[in-house]
């Protein structure tokens, strides 16, 4: 009994459970349109965790409502226990948080090094570029070009790539695939498991479920701007008609 | 073959001397503008009357501080800068997400009143303010005398629009501005504090006006009239270097000076007005001007 009620008082932070983010009740709009209405999921620590849905659903207004970028919002994001929910997006990024657009958000005027070195560290321990060159090796021969000059899927690494230096640990990934030739998913897919498994917790938003069927350790499925069904990795298999209905393909 | 195009000598390094002393002051103030546009949007159109305080703060440092050039070369910048940041922070800030137009009329209107105020002060005739002892004097070339001071405000401009130009083009922090010209959102959402970086930006551009206007104030007199008397041409100079480009308007301002000294020499009549036929004859050919991107 002692035991039980020592074990009980222990801070939340120290648990291994206790999730890394917690959105509760989150809302956002866009003017007047009311796009979240009552966002809630968590994710714990080195979970890579995805928000499926179609188009026009909320999943990259959660990602931009987490980072602080959108016109309006109410509710709840804790973020390791403190609420973010009504701070700026650079004070946001500099908890820890680190977002990669589904546009990539490359900059034209900044040649692909500068792009690479943009985002300041917010915490200690970001990946070295040695290693992040190690991951995407086409970056390292392109430094001195135009952002805007790679390729697609170059420029989608290098988007990926900069936030990994930060020491961020919370990556929010807004469809990383989209448009992107069949290989160069393949070795984005490689390339998020290889984060997982260095210990980056991960929110992904995407619309190929069989892409984040390879990735993920749980799915959202978010309609008309809130989570209407959850699944676990395993549980995708058994689920994939429910699933088709849902996203619609 | 001075005697053919029967033009001495003398009149045309005279006036190509003052061509470039005029485009010197043309770079700097555009420069301000440039840097200033592509963060802000706002066509700075008060940034005379930012200059007009430069020369002023040299003019009342000195009459009631004792404060001499040199000092003041870096407390008007400062003191005007910081006049410049407090407009950004209690004005400018409100008008970011409108039409160009807003901020064009808003920074008019200032120009306006800081110029009626110290005309109101000081009367519209100029006041002296006297050339440092230490370039007093001049060196004869042969060819044409050189007036120390003007020596030194070219190469004083041409050094600080350079430096300008390396921040901005080869640093980290003009990285960040470039950065923030193109993608705001996404610059503050990696952690940088862009509301303060505008702020900075907007006081780095007036403190530019500032510095040239003390330059200016032992050339030209110090009036409260001398930022509107330049501000015209200094526009037509950032429409034809293209708006947002940094060396473009550097590059631009010199040449323009030049080319108006030139037209003094072979065509007065045409001297005041030859800068905006370039402009319009820019505006037709290149709309976005010699050095600017298509937005």
């Amino acid at each position: 009994m002692a035991d039980n009620l020592a074990r009980d008082t222990r801070p939340v932070a120290a648990t291994t459970a206790a999730p890394m983010l917690e959105v509760k009740d989150l809302n956002a709009w866009y003017g007047e349109s009311h796009i979240l209405q009552g966002m809630a999921f968590d994710i714990r620590p080195g979970e890579v965790v995805t928000l499926l849905g179609r188009n026009g659903a909320g999943k990259t207004t959660t990602l931009k409502s987490i980072m602080g970028i959108v016109g309006k919002r109410t509710g709840s994001v804790l973020f390791e226990g403190a609420e973010t929910a009504s701070l700026a997006s650079n004070r946001i990024a500099r908890l820890g948080i680190a977002f990669c657009p589904e546009e990539r958000g490359i900059f034209a005027n900044l040649d692909v090094r500068e792009n690479l070195l943009l985002p300041p560290q917010v915490r200690p321990g970001g990946m070295s570029v040695e290693t992040i060159f190690e991951l995407f090796p086409n970056l390292k021969e392109r430094l001195a070009s135009q952002g805007t000059k790679l390729s697609g899927g170059e420029q989608q690494m290098l988007a990926i790539g900069r936030i990994l230096r930060t020491g961020a640990r919370l990556l929010l990934l807004d469809e990383p695939t989209e448009g992107l030739a069949p290989v160069i998913i393949q070795q984005i897919g490689a390339t998020l498991r290889r984060l997982k498994a260095e210990g980056f917790t991960i929110l992904l938003v995407e619309q190929n479920f069989r892409f984040a069927a390879t990735v993920a350790d749980r799915h959202y499925v978010v309609e008309r701007g809130k989570v209407v069904d959850h699944f676990q990795a395993s549980e995708i298999e058994t689920s994939v008609d429910k699933l088709r209905n849902y996203l619609g393909v | 073959m001075f005697e053919l195009l029967g033009i001495s000598p003398q009149a045309l390094f005279g006036q190509l001397l003052i061509g470039l002393i005029n485009g010197s002051f043309y770079a700097m103030l555009s420069l301000g503008l440039a840097v200033i546009f592509g963060l802000l949007n706002i066509i700075n159109f008060c940034h005379g009357a930012l200059y007009m305080m430069g020369a002023f703060v040299a003019w009342f440092a000195l009459k009631h501080l004792g404060l001499g050039y040199w000092p003041s070369l870096i407390v008007a910048p400062i003191v005007v800068g910081a006049f410049g940041m407090v407009l950004e922070r209690s004005m400018l800030r409100h008008l970011y997400k409108l039409d160009h137009i807003y901020g064009l009329l808003l920074t008019f209107g200032l120009a306006l009143v800081i110029e009626g105020v110290f005309r109101n002060e000081f009367g519209a005739s100029g006041l002296p303010y006297g050339i440092p002892p230490t370039l007093s004097g001049g060196q004869n070339l042969g060819f044409m005398f050189l007036p120390n001071y003007r020596a030194w405000v070219i190469v004083a401009s041409l050094g600080v629009c350079l430096a300008t130009w390396y921040v901005i083009e080869r640093t980290k922090l003009g990285a960040y501005l470039r950065a923030a010209t193109e993608n705001p959102t996404l610059v503050q959402a990696f952690g940088i504090n862009v509301p303060r970086m505008i702020t900075l930006t907007y006081g780095l551009g007036v403190a530019l006006a500032a510095l040239a206007g003390v330059l200016a104030a032992p050339i030209y007199q110090v009036s409260p009239l001398m930022g509107s008397n330049l501000i015209i041409v200094v526009f037509a100079v950032v429409v034809i270097g293209g708006m947002g480009s940094i060396l473009g308007s550097i590059i631009t301002g010199f040449a323009l000076g030049v080319v108006e000294g030139l037209t003094k020499v072979f065509y007065p009549e045409a001297s005041s007005t030859v800068i905006f036929i370039v402009m319009a004859i820019v505006l037709l050919i290149r709309p976005t001007g010699l050095f600017g991107r298509a937005h």
